[in-house]
């Protein structure tokens, strides 16, 4: 069976017209996981019972001649922070090395009322914090494009699957780039939704004001037919909302008008004063010069802000993770130290919680709830979390004011393509820039999508589309335009 | 700089246990996260965020509670006669 290029409506169409069976189809991503995955190291758990068992329901309902869904029997892979009923979710950290999960998130309820199969859940930064996977307590996923290099992060596991045809998409969750990064080293399609549009409900936290759950797929369309299925208001998260009908829009490339901030391109990134890489520049400069041959009008804006962005981001995510990770306790559930003998001994609550998160949680992990802590405790809060939130209105201002007269934002999605394994892991610092770009658009709750665009010596560059509040379907069309006059 | 001090108290308000070598990590790369963050300087003339409490009365929704709670509860690394079983504070 062709893996390669199959997508949702591919499979969809091939399985009504009886080409192959939902079982057979199952069965040829099994086989490619498990001859395929010892090299990329995509997959922390394959579920391959479950996933079955959904692709026999399937075929029960077409030999009985039912209507199947579009996603019907379709393959997928979860980011391993979603829970899925009775499967274990690590958070790809020892801490919830032996979690089994107690329910299903919404978002893979609605799969699995749409009989999706789940093929297993995918690596990923502990507790998504991370550019490249390799944070993962398990081990680091490869890029399918390159074995040396990373698949980018937090959902490295799942665009690596998707890349490597172990699956027909996957979904990841975004707090500051996790989807599109990812998305864009490992040349696939990512789509970060407006904050509040998918339910959390499930979602193992990390930064509560700035997560979002969506899709990487290998086309525009599918990313499409997956935001469609999973969006939505939720009771059990009070801040999911229903997405608003676009009213009175209908794409008209004439009438287009797309922003171009050049802060993107002139701002420095560390010890280097020109942040992105000049091979990455042109590729996304041509992407933009091709949609204008199109007659797309392009702008210059600006987002004064922007050099802000990175730090504002670092203080509010570490800060909202310090809170959701004080869980983690060695008391309700996770790692525990309580019936280690030592600790049995001394009758000291407080040594159960120091010992149990320090076995449980990794370097990065420690670092950001420490940061969070400092940015948080008394005499520093308003030096900090104060002033950041304070900054992060300025951002979603600049925004708004652009978005007065243009209808989308283009910006690369990251200054350079994936990088080797283990060049930034020793410096946290100069690992938390790669997300310079993509951070922006999780402080102002817009959507975005990672489009790829290009290559730089073989590596993937995406663009980044970025979107009014709810116009998820807006960028979209506007991305379709580009994979069709590829 | 922060001090060797500093991390120790901030590892303690975290619950976090460190090892001596990692308050000396720990001091020099949030030393060096921290100079990164000061570049926030003085924008500080914004309102803030518009934000909306969203409420919901407190009920028992779920049929299938008591398997939910077991589950729960299951999850837990010591439980005694259905609670769950911590370290005298006192």
């Amino acid at each position: 069976m062709e893996l390669e290029n199959l997508t949702i409506s591919k499979t969809h169409r091939g399985l009504v017209k009886k080409e192959f069976s939902a079982l057979e189809i199952c069965q040829a991503y099994l086989e490619k996981i498990e001859s395929e995955d010892k090299k990329i190291n995509a997959f922390l758990t394959i579920t391959k019972d479950l996933a079955l068992s959904q692709a026999k329901k399937v075929d029960d309902m077409i030999s009985t001649g039912r209507k199947i869904p579009l996603i019907s029997a379709v393959p997928c892979a979860i980011k391993d922070i979603i829970l899925v009923e009775d499967v274990k979710c690590t958070a790809g950290s020892k801490i919830l090395e032996n979690y089994i999960a107690p329910y299903d998130a919404t978002v893979i309820k609605k799969l699995k009322g749409e009989n999706c199969v789940i093929l297993g859940k995918t690596n990923l930064d502990e507790f998504a914090m991370g550019s490249s996977t390799e944070n993962s307590a398990f081990f680091p996923t490869k890029n399918p494009h390159n074995l040396a290099r990373v698949p980018g992060g937090s959902s490295g596991g799942s665009a690596a699957a998707v890349a490597a045809d172990e699956c027909i998409f996957a979904l990841g969750s975004d707090t500051g780039g996790s989807i599109r990064q990812p998305a864009s080293f490992c040349g696939m399609v990512g789509l970060k939704p407006t904050y509040g549009a998918v339910s959390r409900f499930g979602l193992i936290a990390f930064a509560s004001s700035l997560d979002q759950i969506g899709p990487i797929t290998k086309t525009v369309e599918d990313a499409k037919i997956i935001f469609d299925v999973i969006k939505g208001k939720d009771e059990m998260d009070s801040t999911s909302v229903e997405s608003p009908e676009i009213k009175n829009w209908e794409l008209k490339i004439k009438n287009l008008v797309i922003g171009v901030p050049k802060e993107y391109f002139t701002m420095p990134t560390g010890r280097q004063v020109k942040g992105i890489d000049p091979e990455v520049e042109k590729v996304i400069k041509q992407a933009i010069k091709k949609y204008e041959e199109m007659g797309v009008k392009v702008e210059e804006i600006s987002l004064p802000h922007t050099e802000y962005a990175l730090p504002c981001y670092y203080i509010i995510a570490s800060s909202e993770a310090s809170a959701n990770l004080a869980r983690y306790d060695g008391i309700k559930y996770g790692h525990s130290t309580a019936n280690n003998p030592t600790i049995q001994q001394s009758n000291n609550l407080l040594d159960v919680y120091l010992k149990s998160r320090e076995e449980g949680f990794g370097d990065e992990v420690r670092r950001r709830i420490m940061l969070g802590t400092y940015a948080l405790s008394q005499g520093f809060y308003e030096a900090y979390y104060l002033r950041a939130q304070k900054v992060r209105t300025l951002i979603k201002n600049d925004f708004d004011k652009a978005f007065k007269n243009v209808d989308a934002i283009f910006t690369p999605v990251s200054p350079t393509p994936a990088f080797k394994l283990g060049e930034k892991i020793d410096d946290p610092l100069t690992m938390y820039l790669s997300d310079i770009f993509t951070i922006s658009v999780n402080l102002a709750g817009l959507p975005a999508l990672s489009l790829p665009c290009g290559k730089v010596d073989n590596l993937p560059v995406g663009l980044q589309i970025i979107g009014k509040p709810f116009e998820e379907s807006k960028i979209l069309e506007i991305g379709k335009i580009f994979e069709k006059n590829l | 700089m922060i001090s060797k001090q500093e991390v120790q108290h901030i590892a303690k308000l975290a619950r976090l246990g460190l090892t001596q070598s990692e308050i000396e990590k720990f001091q020099r790369e949030l030393s060096k996260i921290l100079d990164y963050i000061e570049k926030l300087g003085d924008e500080d003339k914004s309102s803030s965020t518009e934000v909306e409490n969203i409420m919901r009365e407190d009920e028992v929704k779920s049929q299938k509670s008591k398997v939910k709670s077991q589950k729960l509860m299951e999850l837990a690394p010591e439980t005694k006669n259905g609670y769950l079983k911590t370290k005298p504070i006192l």
